[in-house]
Protein backbone atom coordinates (compact mmCIF):
# COMPACT_ATOMS: atom_id res chain seq x y z
CA UNK A 1 0.00 0.00 0.00
CA UNK A 2 1.36 3.39 -0.86
CA UNK A 3 1.55 5.87 2.10
CA UNK A 4 2.97 8.16 0.41
CA UNK A 5 2.61 9.57 -3.28
CA UNK A 6 4.03 12.27 -5.26
CA UNK A 7 2.47 13.06 -8.76
CA UNK A 8 3.76 16.30 -11.07
CA UNK A 9 5.20 17.94 -7.98
CA UNK A 10 6.43 21.76 -8.95
CA UNK A 11 8.09 23.85 -6.54
CA UNK A 12 9.24 27.75 -7.70
CA UNK A 13 11.41 30.19 -5.36
CA UNK A 14 10.68 33.54 -8.16
CA UNK A 15 11.60 32.77 -11.08
CA UNK A 16 13.63 29.53 -10.18
CA UNK A 17 12.13 26.04 -10.53
CA UNK A 18 13.55 24.16 -7.88
CA UNK A 19 11.44 20.63 -8.24
CA UNK A 20 9.95 19.93 -11.67
CA UNK A 21 7.48 17.30 -12.40
CA UNK A 22 8.64 15.15 -9.15
CA UNK A 23 6.71 12.07 -9.11
CA UNK A 24 7.54 8.68 -6.64
CA UNK A 25 5.19 6.41 -4.25
CA UNK A 26 6.31 5.18 -0.97
CA UNK A 27 5.51 2.17 0.44
CA UNK A 28 4.34 1.21 3.37
CA UNK A 29 7.04 0.18 5.84
CA UNK A 30 9.82 0.88 3.20
CA UNK A 31 13.04 2.93 3.60
CA UNK A 32 13.07 5.21 0.45
CA UNK A 33 15.89 7.12 -0.37
CA UNK A 34 16.23 10.42 -2.28
CA UNK A 35 19.36 11.23 -3.58
CA UNK A 36 20.88 13.93 -5.30
CA UNK A 37 23.59 16.58 -5.72
CA UNK A 38 23.34 19.57 -2.66
CA UNK A 39 20.58 21.82 -4.55
CA UNK A 40 19.22 19.30 -6.34
CA UNK A 41 15.62 19.88 -4.50
CA UNK A 42 15.89 17.01 -1.98
CA UNK A 43 14.82 18.83 0.94
CA UNK A 44 12.02 21.16 -0.86
CA UNK A 45 10.51 17.80 -2.31
CA UNK A 46 10.54 16.61 0.89
CA UNK A 47 9.32 19.12 2.68
CA UNK A 48 6.32 19.31 0.12
CA UNK A 49 5.55 16.06 1.57
CA UNK A 50 5.68 17.78 5.35
CA UNK A 51 3.59 20.40 4.47
CA UNK A 52 5.65 22.71 5.03
CA UNK A 53 5.78 24.50 1.91
CA UNK A 54 3.56 25.01 -0.65
CA UNK A 55 3.83 23.14 -3.89
CA UNK A 56 3.04 24.99 -7.36
CA UNK A 57 1.63 22.12 -8.82
CA UNK A 58 0.98 18.31 -8.45
CA UNK A 59 -0.54 15.89 -6.46
CA UNK A 60 0.90 14.97 -2.73
CA UNK A 61 -0.52 12.36 -0.24
CA UNK A 62 0.23 11.18 2.74
CA UNK A 63 -1.91 8.38 3.94
CA UNK A 64 -4.69 9.55 1.94
CA UNK A 65 -4.12 13.37 3.05
CA UNK A 66 -3.60 15.98 1.67
CA UNK A 67 -0.76 18.05 3.41
CA UNK A 68 -2.24 21.49 2.75
CA UNK A 69 -5.78 21.17 3.40
CA UNK A 70 -5.66 18.91 6.54
CA UNK A 71 -2.15 20.18 7.81
CA UNK A 72 -3.21 19.49 11.83
CA UNK A 73 -3.68 15.52 11.21
CA UNK A 74 -0.76 15.06 9.12
CA UNK A 75 1.44 16.28 12.40
CA UNK A 76 -0.04 13.05 13.95
CA UNK A 77 0.88 10.80 11.21
CA UNK A 78 4.58 12.46 9.53
CA UNK A 79 7.64 13.94 11.90
CA UNK A 80 9.99 15.40 10.55
CA UNK A 81 14.06 15.80 11.29
CA UNK A 82 15.02 18.20 9.25
CA UNK A 83 18.35 20.35 8.72
CA UNK A 84 19.33 22.99 10.71
CA UNK A 85 16.77 22.52 13.69
CA UNK A 86 18.22 22.83 17.06
CA UNK A 87 16.90 23.15 20.18
CA UNK A 88 17.22 25.62 23.32
CA UNK A 89 20.97 25.47 24.46
CA UNK A 90 19.59 25.29 28.11
CA UNK A 91 17.09 22.88 27.44
CA UNK A 92 17.82 18.98 28.88
CA UNK A 93 17.21 16.29 27.33
CA UNK A 94 14.79 14.81 29.55
CA UNK A 95 12.10 18.26 29.36
CA UNK A 96 12.60 18.31 25.49
CA UNK A 97 10.65 14.39 24.78
CA UNK A 98 8.49 15.40 28.02
CA UNK A 99 7.74 18.74 26.07
CA UNK A 100 7.27 17.21 22.44
CA UNK A 101 5.34 14.15 23.82
CA UNK A 102 3.14 16.56 25.25
CA UNK A 103 2.53 17.66 21.87
CA UNK A 104 0.87 14.99 20.12
CA UNK A 105 -2.45 12.78 21.44
CA UNK A 106 -0.75 9.16 21.62
CA UNK A 107 3.09 9.42 22.20
CA UNK A 108 4.80 6.65 22.85
CA UNK A 109 6.90 5.85 26.04
CA UNK A 110 9.66 8.47 25.70
CA UNK A 111 11.69 7.02 28.27
CA UNK A 112 12.24 3.92 26.44
CA UNK A 113 12.66 5.76 23.17
CA UNK A 114 15.47 7.41 24.97
CA UNK A 115 16.86 4.38 26.26
CA UNK A 116 16.76 2.08 22.93
CA UNK A 117 18.64 5.56 21.48
CA UNK A 118 21.26 4.99 24.08
CA UNK A 119 20.52 8.33 25.68
CA UNK A 120 19.51 7.28 29.02
CA UNK A 121 22.65 8.31 30.43
CA UNK A 122 22.49 12.09 29.20
CA UNK A 123 18.79 12.81 30.48
CA UNK A 124 20.20 15.77 32.93
CA UNK A 125 22.35 17.04 29.84
CA UNK A 126 21.72 20.44 28.32
CA UNK A 127 21.30 20.11 24.75
CA UNK A 128 24.57 22.62 24.20
CA UNK A 129 26.60 20.19 25.75
CA UNK A 130 25.31 16.69 23.99
CA UNK A 131 27.99 15.52 21.20
CA UNK A 132 26.62 15.55 17.43
CA UNK A 133 26.00 11.78 17.73
CA UNK A 134 23.86 12.27 20.32
CA UNK A 135 22.17 15.42 19.12
CA UNK A 136 21.01 13.46 16.27
CA UNK A 137 19.80 10.50 18.12
CA UNK A 138 17.57 13.54 20.23
CA UNK A 139 16.54 14.52 16.86
CA UNK A 140 15.50 11.05 15.89
CA UNK A 141 13.93 10.12 19.41
CA UNK A 142 12.04 13.88 19.35
CA UNK A 143 10.88 12.50 15.44
CA UNK A 144 9.84 9.43 17.08
CA UNK A 145 8.14 10.54 20.09
CA UNK A 146 4.97 11.15 18.29
CA UNK A 147 4.17 7.40 17.03
CA UNK A 148 4.18 8.73 13.55
CA UNK A 149 3.63 5.84 10.42
CA UNK A 150 5.85 8.46 8.27
CA UNK A 151 9.54 9.59 9.37
CA UNK A 152 11.16 12.32 7.25
CA UNK A 153 14.77 12.82 8.05
CA UNK A 154 16.59 14.96 5.73
CA UNK A 155 21.02 14.56 5.59
CA UNK A 156 21.13 13.07 9.24
CA UNK A 157 24.46 11.35 9.11
CA UNK A 158 26.11 14.75 7.92
CA UNK A 159 28.57 16.24 10.05
CA UNK A 160 28.78 12.88 12.13
CA UNK A 161 32.03 10.79 12.58
CA UNK A 162 32.24 7.57 10.90
CA UNK A 163 31.36 5.45 14.22
CA UNK A 164 28.88 7.73 15.28
CA UNK A 165 27.37 7.49 11.36
CA UNK A 166 27.06 3.71 11.62
CA UNK A 167 25.66 3.88 14.72
CA UNK A 168 22.61 6.29 13.51
CA UNK A 169 22.42 3.55 10.30
CA UNK A 170 21.82 0.74 12.45
CA UNK A 171 19.33 3.13 14.39
CA UNK A 172 17.08 3.76 11.48
CA UNK A 173 17.07 0.11 10.22
CA UNK A 174 15.34 -0.62 14.22
CA UNK A 175 12.61 2.34 13.55
CA UNK A 176 11.87 0.56 10.37
CA UNK A 177 11.15 -2.55 12.38
CA UNK A 178 9.12 -0.56 14.34
CA UNK A 179 7.03 -0.44 11.29
CA UNK A 180 8.09 3.45 10.61
CA UNK A 181 8.17 4.08 6.77
CA UNK A 182 11.25 6.37 6.64
CA UNK A 183 11.85 9.11 3.65
CA UNK A 184 15.45 9.28 4.03
CA UNK A 185 17.34 12.42 2.01
CA UNK A 186 20.67 12.04 2.02
CA UNK A 187 24.22 12.45 -0.39
CA UNK A 188 26.08 9.77 0.68
CA UNK A 189 26.28 6.66 -1.44
CA UNK A 190 26.80 4.42 1.05
CA UNK A 191 24.36 5.18 3.37
CA UNK A 192 21.86 5.01 0.30
CA UNK A 193 23.58 1.69 -0.48
CA UNK A 194 23.51 0.06 3.19
CA UNK A 195 19.72 1.32 4.16
CA UNK A 196 17.44 2.11 2.01
CA UNK A 197 14.95 -0.02 -0.21
CA UNK A 198 14.41 1.84 -3.60
CA UNK A 199 16.12 5.41 -4.35
CA UNK A 200 14.84 8.15 -5.92
CA UNK A 201 17.70 9.85 -7.26
CA UNK A 202 16.65 13.68 -8.33
CA UNK A 203 19.07 16.13 -10.50
CA UNK A 204 18.30 19.97 -10.60
CA UNK A 205 14.76 19.05 -9.46
CA UNK A 206 13.66 16.56 -11.77
CA UNK A 207 13.91 13.42 -10.97
CA UNK A 208 15.84 11.06 -12.97
CA UNK A 209 15.94 6.90 -11.71
CA UNK A 210 13.76 5.79 -9.53
CA UNK A 211 14.73 2.22 -8.06
CA UNK A 212 16.19 -0.55 -6.01
CA UNK A 213 20.16 0.31 -5.18
CA UNK A 214 21.15 -2.63 -7.01
CA UNK A 215 18.66 -1.76 -10.37
CA UNK A 216 20.24 1.44 -10.08
CA UNK A 217 24.00 -0.11 -10.37
CA UNK A 218 22.55 -2.32 -13.16
CA UNK A 219 21.10 0.01 -15.47
CA UNK A 220 24.24 1.69 -16.16
CA UNK A 221 26.59 -1.46 -15.71
CA UNK A 222 28.49 -2.68 -18.62
CA UNK A 223 31.49 -0.34 -16.95
CA UNK A 224 34.60 -1.84 -14.94
CA UNK A 225 37.55 0.47 -13.69
CA UNK A 226 41.33 -0.96 -13.42
CA UNK A 227 43.53 0.50 -11.43
CA UNK A 228 47.07 0.30 -11.39
CA UNK A 229 50.54 1.45 -11.08
CA UNK A 230 52.73 1.12 -13.80
CA UNK A 231 56.24 0.56 -12.44
CA UNK A 232 58.13 1.76 -15.45
CA UNK A 233 56.63 5.43 -17.40
CA UNK A 234 53.86 4.39 -19.73
CA UNK A 235 52.10 6.81 -22.41
CA UNK A 236 48.25 6.46 -21.86
CA UNK A 237 47.86 6.79 -25.59
CA UNK A 238 48.56 3.08 -25.51
CA UNK A 239 45.94 1.92 -23.49
CA UNK A 240 43.63 4.61 -25.22
CA UNK A 241 44.13 2.98 -28.60
CA UNK A 242 42.40 -0.29 -27.46
CA UNK A 243 39.10 -1.19 -28.30
CA UNK A 244 38.31 -1.98 -25.28
CA UNK A 245 39.05 1.02 -23.40
CA UNK A 246 36.80 4.03 -23.05
CA UNK A 247 39.23 6.32 -20.72
CA UNK A 248 42.35 6.71 -19.36
CA UNK A 249 42.80 9.06 -15.83
CA UNK A 250 45.76 9.58 -14.23
CA UNK A 251 45.82 9.53 -10.70
CA UNK A 252 48.95 10.31 -8.68
CA UNK A 253 51.01 7.63 -9.75
CA UNK A 254 48.24 5.69 -11.30
CA UNK A 255 46.43 4.78 -14.00
CA UNK A 256 42.44 4.32 -13.93
CA UNK A 257 41.47 2.83 -16.99
CA UNK A 258 37.50 2.44 -17.85
CA UNK A 259 36.32 0.36 -20.35
CA UNK A 260 34.02 -2.36 -21.20
CA UNK A 261 33.78 -5.85 -22.39
CA UNK A 262 37.37 -8.18 -21.71
CA UNK A 263 38.91 -5.24 -20.17
CA UNK A 264 41.26 -6.69 -17.79
CA UNK A 265 42.27 -9.17 -20.92
CA UNK A 266 42.71 -6.72 -22.78
CA UNK A 267 44.73 -4.30 -20.56
CA UNK A 268 47.30 -6.77 -19.05
CA UNK A 269 48.06 -8.47 -22.68
CA UNK A 270 48.91 -4.75 -24.30
CA UNK A 271 51.05 -4.44 -20.57
CA UNK A 272 52.60 -7.81 -21.35
CA UNK A 273 53.79 -6.77 -24.65
CA UNK A 274 55.45 -3.44 -23.46
CA UNK A 275 57.20 -5.34 -20.79
CA UNK A 276 55.37 -2.96 -18.01
CA UNK A 277 54.33 -4.19 -14.87
CA UNK A 278 51.40 -3.23 -13.35
CA UNK A 279 51.61 -2.91 -9.60
CA UNK A 280 48.83 -2.94 -7.16
CA UNK A 281 46.33 -3.57 -9.72
CA UNK A 282 42.24 -3.33 -8.57
CA UNK A 283 39.32 -4.40 -10.63
CA UNK A 284 36.60 -2.31 -9.79
CA UNK A 285 33.04 -3.31 -9.89
CA UNK A 286 30.66 -0.42 -10.80
CA UNK A 287 29.12 0.81 -7.89
CA UNK A 288 26.12 3.17 -6.28
CA UNK A 289 28.39 5.23 -6.71
CA UNK A 290 29.35 5.14 -10.14
CA UNK A 291 25.38 4.72 -11.08
CA UNK A 292 25.11 8.34 -9.43
CA UNK A 293 27.39 9.76 -11.27
CA UNK A 294 26.09 8.47 -14.77
CA UNK A 295 22.60 9.45 -14.03
CA UNK A 296 23.05 13.32 -12.49
CA UNK A 297 26.71 13.95 -14.62
CA UNK A 298 28.44 15.15 -11.58
CA UNK A 299 30.93 13.86 -8.91
CA UNK A 300 29.08 12.71 -5.67
CA UNK A 301 30.85 12.58 -2.64
CA UNK A 302 31.69 9.20 -0.97
CA UNK B 1 -0.57 19.09 30.53
CA UNK B 2 -1.52 20.75 27.99
CA UNK B 3 1.19 21.87 24.97
CA UNK B 4 0.77 25.69 26.17
CA UNK B 5 0.86 24.96 29.95
CA UNK B 6 4.30 22.65 29.70
CA UNK B 7 5.56 25.38 26.94
CA UNK B 8 5.04 28.03 29.53
CA UNK B 9 6.63 26.54 32.11
CA UNK B 10 9.45 25.46 30.16
CA UNK B 11 10.20 28.90 28.62
CA UNK B 12 10.03 30.27 32.61
CA UNK B 13 12.81 27.71 33.45
CA UNK B 14 15.10 28.47 30.60
CA UNK B 15 14.95 32.34 31.61
CA UNK B 16 14.99 31.22 35.50
CA UNK B 17 18.66 29.14 33.44
CA UNK B 18 19.93 32.89 32.05
CA UNK B 19 21.46 34.70 35.35
CA UNK B 20 21.95 38.12 33.57
CA UNK B 21 18.46 37.71 31.62
CA UNK B 22 17.09 37.59 34.87
CA UNK B 23 18.96 39.76 36.65
CA UNK B 24 18.22 42.81 34.04
CA UNK B 25 14.44 41.71 34.04
CA UNK B 26 13.74 40.91 37.67
CA UNK B 27 16.44 42.44 40.43
CA UNK B 28 17.42 45.31 38.34
CA UNK B 29 14.40 47.62 38.25
CA UNK B 30 13.70 47.33 42.29
CA UNK B 31 17.28 47.71 43.12
CA UNK B 32 17.43 50.99 40.82
CA UNK B 33 14.64 52.19 42.74
CA UNK B 34 16.45 51.24 45.90
CA UNK B 35 19.55 53.70 44.62
CA UNK B 36 17.21 56.01 43.63
CA UNK B 37 15.96 56.38 47.03
CA UNK B 38 18.86 56.14 48.35
CA UNK B 39 19.22 59.81 47.46
CA UNK B 40 18.47 62.16 50.07
CA UNK B 41 17.51 64.92 47.45
CA UNK B 42 14.49 62.09 46.38
CA UNK B 43 12.62 61.80 49.56
CA UNK B 44 12.08 66.33 49.75
CA UNK B 45 8.35 66.82 48.56
CA UNK B 46 8.15 69.01 45.74
CA UNK B 47 5.35 71.42 46.08
CA UNK B 48 5.18 72.22 42.69
CA UNK B 49 4.59 68.58 41.94
CA UNK B 50 1.71 68.59 44.61
CA UNK B 51 3.68 67.76 47.77
CA UNK B 52 5.21 64.51 46.27
CA UNK B 53 8.92 63.63 45.96
CA UNK B 54 10.94 62.38 43.28
CA UNK B 55 11.08 58.88 44.50
CA UNK B 56 7.24 58.95 44.69
CA UNK B 57 7.47 59.98 40.96
CA UNK B 58 10.44 57.47 39.81
CA UNK B 59 7.92 54.50 40.80
CA UNK B 60 6.07 54.45 37.74
CA UNK B 61 9.17 54.85 35.18
CA UNK B 62 11.21 51.90 36.86
CA UNK B 63 8.43 49.96 36.19
CA UNK B 64 7.85 51.01 32.64
CA UNK B 65 11.72 50.96 32.36
CA UNK B 66 11.82 47.48 33.56
CA UNK B 67 8.79 46.51 30.56
CA UNK B 68 11.42 48.03 28.38
CA UNK B 69 14.14 46.13 29.58
CA UNK B 70 12.79 42.95 29.03
CA UNK B 71 11.03 43.66 26.15
CA UNK B 72 14.05 44.92 24.21
CA UNK B 73 16.82 42.99 25.55
CA UNK B 74 15.41 39.85 26.33
CA UNK B 75 12.27 38.74 24.50
CA UNK B 76 12.79 39.86 21.10
CA UNK B 77 16.47 38.46 20.88
CA UNK B 78 15.24 34.77 22.31
CA UNK B 79 12.55 34.82 19.23
CA UNK B 80 15.36 36.27 16.88
CA UNK B 81 17.98 33.55 17.68
CA UNK B 82 14.88 30.72 18.22
CA UNK B 83 14.11 31.52 14.72
CA UNK B 84 17.93 31.88 13.36
CA UNK B 85 18.62 28.20 15.18
CA UNK B 86 15.72 25.89 14.05
CA UNK B 87 13.79 25.72 17.01
CA UNK B 88 11.25 27.07 15.53
CA UNK B 89 11.16 25.51 12.55
CA UNK B 90 11.58 22.17 14.60
CA UNK B 91 8.68 22.94 16.25
CA UNK B 92 6.46 23.82 13.13
CA UNK B 93 7.08 19.85 12.68
CA UNK B 94 5.13 18.88 15.18
CA UNK B 95 0.81 19.65 15.99
CA UNK B 96 1.75 22.14 18.07
CA UNK B 97 0.63 25.60 16.02
CA UNK B 98 3.56 28.14 16.23
CA UNK B 99 1.08 30.37 17.60
CA UNK B 100 1.02 28.48 21.24
CA UNK B 101 5.05 29.44 21.24
CA UNK B 102 3.69 32.70 21.10
CA UNK B 103 2.13 32.63 23.69
CA UNK B 104 3.88 30.82 25.82
CA UNK B 105 6.40 33.70 25.83
CA UNK B 106 3.62 36.30 26.09
CA UNK B 107 2.17 34.55 29.03
CA UNK B 108 5.39 33.96 30.67
CA UNK B 109 7.23 37.44 29.99
CA UNK B 110 3.32 38.78 31.44
CA UNK B 111 4.39 36.59 34.55
CA UNK B 112 7.66 37.75 35.11
CA UNK B 113 7.01 41.21 34.49
CA UNK B 114 3.96 41.18 36.81
CA UNK B 115 6.33 39.96 39.29
CA UNK B 116 9.14 42.72 38.38
CA UNK B 117 5.97 45.31 39.00
CA UNK B 118 5.34 43.90 42.44
CA UNK B 119 8.61 44.34 43.68
CA UNK B 120 8.88 47.84 42.45
CA UNK B 121 6.29 48.35 44.31
CA UNK B 122 7.02 46.94 47.66
CA UNK B 123 10.46 48.11 47.12
CA UNK B 124 9.01 51.36 47.15
CA UNK B 125 6.12 50.86 49.72
CA UNK B 126 8.11 49.22 52.52
CA UNK B 127 11.58 51.39 51.64
CA UNK B 128 10.44 54.67 51.21
CA UNK B 129 6.75 54.81 51.86
CA UNK B 130 5.31 55.18 48.29
CA UNK B 131 1.92 55.08 48.90
CA UNK B 132 0.09 51.86 47.02
CA UNK B 133 -2.08 52.58 43.71
CA UNK B 134 -5.07 54.40 44.48
CA UNK B 135 -6.76 53.48 41.60
CA UNK B 136 -6.03 49.57 41.52
CA UNK B 137 -7.75 48.92 38.43
CA UNK B 138 -7.08 51.73 36.45
CA UNK B 139 -3.19 51.09 37.40
CA UNK B 140 -3.26 47.58 36.34
CA UNK B 141 -5.34 48.69 33.09
CA UNK B 142 -2.71 51.03 32.44
CA UNK B 143 -0.32 48.34 33.27
CA UNK B 144 -1.15 45.78 31.04
CA UNK B 145 -1.75 47.57 28.17
CA UNK B 146 2.15 49.50 28.37
CA UNK B 147 3.10 45.79 29.24
CA UNK B 148 1.25 44.55 25.45
CA UNK B 149 2.32 47.40 23.61
CA UNK B 150 6.10 46.96 24.66
CA UNK B 151 5.94 43.32 23.40
CA UNK B 152 4.10 43.92 20.28
CA UNK B 153 7.36 45.91 19.44
CA UNK B 154 9.59 43.38 21.00
CA UNK B 155 7.75 41.18 18.83
CA UNK B 156 8.08 43.14 15.77
CA UNK B 157 12.09 43.68 16.22
CA UNK B 158 12.36 40.18 16.38
CA UNK B 159 10.76 39.57 12.85
CA UNK B 160 12.46 41.90 11.41
CA UNK B 161 16.15 41.51 12.26
CA UNK B 162 17.17 38.49 10.93
CA UNK B 163 19.80 37.45 13.94
CA UNK B 164 19.57 37.01 17.52
CA UNK B 165 22.47 39.40 17.30
CA UNK B 166 21.18 41.91 15.06
CA UNK B 167 17.50 41.80 17.20
CA UNK B 168 19.80 42.64 20.23
CA UNK B 169 21.49 46.00 18.94
CA UNK B 170 18.42 47.17 17.73
CA UNK B 171 16.47 46.47 20.49
CA UNK B 172 19.50 48.66 22.26
CA UNK B 173 19.05 51.29 20.12
CA UNK B 174 15.41 51.45 20.52
CA UNK B 175 15.60 51.20 24.38
CA UNK B 176 17.22 54.85 24.71
CA UNK B 177 14.52 56.60 23.24
CA UNK B 178 11.79 54.57 24.73
CA UNK B 179 12.94 55.00 28.29
CA UNK B 180 13.91 59.10 27.87
CA UNK B 181 9.99 59.70 27.01
CA UNK B 182 8.89 57.47 29.23
CA UNK B 183 10.70 60.11 31.84
CA UNK B 184 14.25 58.13 33.41
CA UNK B 185 16.55 61.03 32.56
CA UNK B 186 14.05 63.98 32.66
CA UNK B 187 10.25 63.54 34.75
CA UNK B 188 7.26 64.23 32.35
CA UNK B 189 6.34 66.71 34.80
CA UNK B 190 9.38 68.36 33.53
CA UNK B 191 9.31 68.11 30.04
CA UNK B 192 8.91 71.25 27.54
CA UNK B 193 5.76 71.05 25.19
CA UNK B 194 6.81 69.52 22.44
CA UNK B 195 8.74 66.41 24.44
CA UNK B 196 5.76 65.98 26.45
CA UNK B 197 4.21 65.66 23.09
CA UNK B 198 5.98 63.48 21.75
CA UNK B 199 6.07 61.34 24.95
CA UNK B 200 2.50 61.08 25.04
CA UNK B 201 2.80 59.18 21.79
CA UNK B 202 4.89 56.78 22.78
CA UNK B 203 4.35 53.45 24.63
CA UNK B 204 5.75 53.96 27.53
CA UNK B 205 5.16 57.43 27.48
CA UNK B 206 1.24 56.94 27.76
CA UNK B 207 2.08 53.76 29.96
CA UNK B 208 4.32 56.14 32.61
CA UNK B 209 1.18 58.52 32.71
CA UNK B 210 -1.60 56.31 33.02
CA UNK B 211 0.32 54.60 36.01
CA UNK B 212 0.65 58.35 37.64
CA UNK B 213 -2.60 58.81 37.19
CA UNK B 214 -3.97 55.38 38.55
CA UNK B 215 -1.27 55.74 41.33
CA UNK B 216 -3.61 59.72 42.30
CA UNK B 217 -6.53 57.92 42.37
CA UNK B 218 -7.63 58.94 38.45
CA UNK B 219 -8.70 57.08 35.62
CA UNK B 220 -5.75 56.66 32.91
CA UNK B 221 -6.89 58.61 30.41
CA UNK B 222 -8.32 57.99 27.15
CA UNK B 223 -5.51 59.51 24.88
CA UNK B 224 -2.67 57.49 26.37
CA UNK B 225 -5.08 54.25 26.69
CA UNK B 226 -6.03 55.00 22.83
CA UNK B 227 -1.77 55.39 22.29
CA UNK B 228 -1.00 52.03 23.94
CA UNK B 229 -3.54 49.82 21.87
CA UNK B 230 -2.74 51.66 18.90
CA UNK B 231 1.31 50.23 18.84
CA UNK B 232 -0.38 47.05 20.26
CA UNK B 233 -2.41 46.84 17.37
CA UNK B 234 0.30 48.41 14.66
CA UNK B 235 3.23 46.75 16.04
CA UNK B 236 1.69 43.03 16.77
CA UNK B 237 0.26 43.44 13.46
CA UNK B 238 3.29 44.14 11.84
CA UNK B 239 5.51 41.78 13.49
CA UNK B 240 2.57 39.12 12.79
CA UNK B 241 2.59 39.99 8.87
CA UNK B 242 6.13 39.72 8.94
CA UNK B 243 7.11 36.69 10.98
CA UNK B 244 8.96 34.11 9.71
CA UNK B 245 9.22 30.81 10.94
CA UNK B 246 12.14 30.01 9.76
Amino acid sequence: MAIVEVDGLVKRYGDRTVVDGVGFTVEQGEIFGILGPNGAGKTTTVECVAGLRTPDGGRVRVCGIDPQRDTGELRHLLSAQLQESELPDKLRVREAMALYSSFYRAPADWRELIATLGLSGTLDTPFRRLSGGQKQRLSIALALVGNPRVAVLDELTTGLDPQARRDVWELIAGIRDRGVTILLVTHFMEEAERLCDRLAVIDSGRLVALDSPAGLVSSVDGRQRIRFRPATPLDPAVLTALPEVVAVERAGGQLVVTGEGNLLLAVAAELARRQVVAADLRVEQTSLEDAYVALTHRPGQA
Amino acid sequence: MSALSRLTVIETRLFLREPMIVFFALAFPPILLAVLGAIPAFRVPDESAGGLRAVDRYVPVVIAMGLAVYALNGLSQLFATYREKGVLRRMRTTPVRPGVMLGAQLLMSTIVSVVTMVAVLAVGRLAFDVGLPRNLPGYLAGYVLAALAMFAVSLLVASLAPTGRSAGAVGTVIFFPIVFFAGLWLPRDDMNGVLRTISDATPLGAGVQSLQDAAAGHWPQLLHLAVMLGWTIVAGGLAARYFRWE
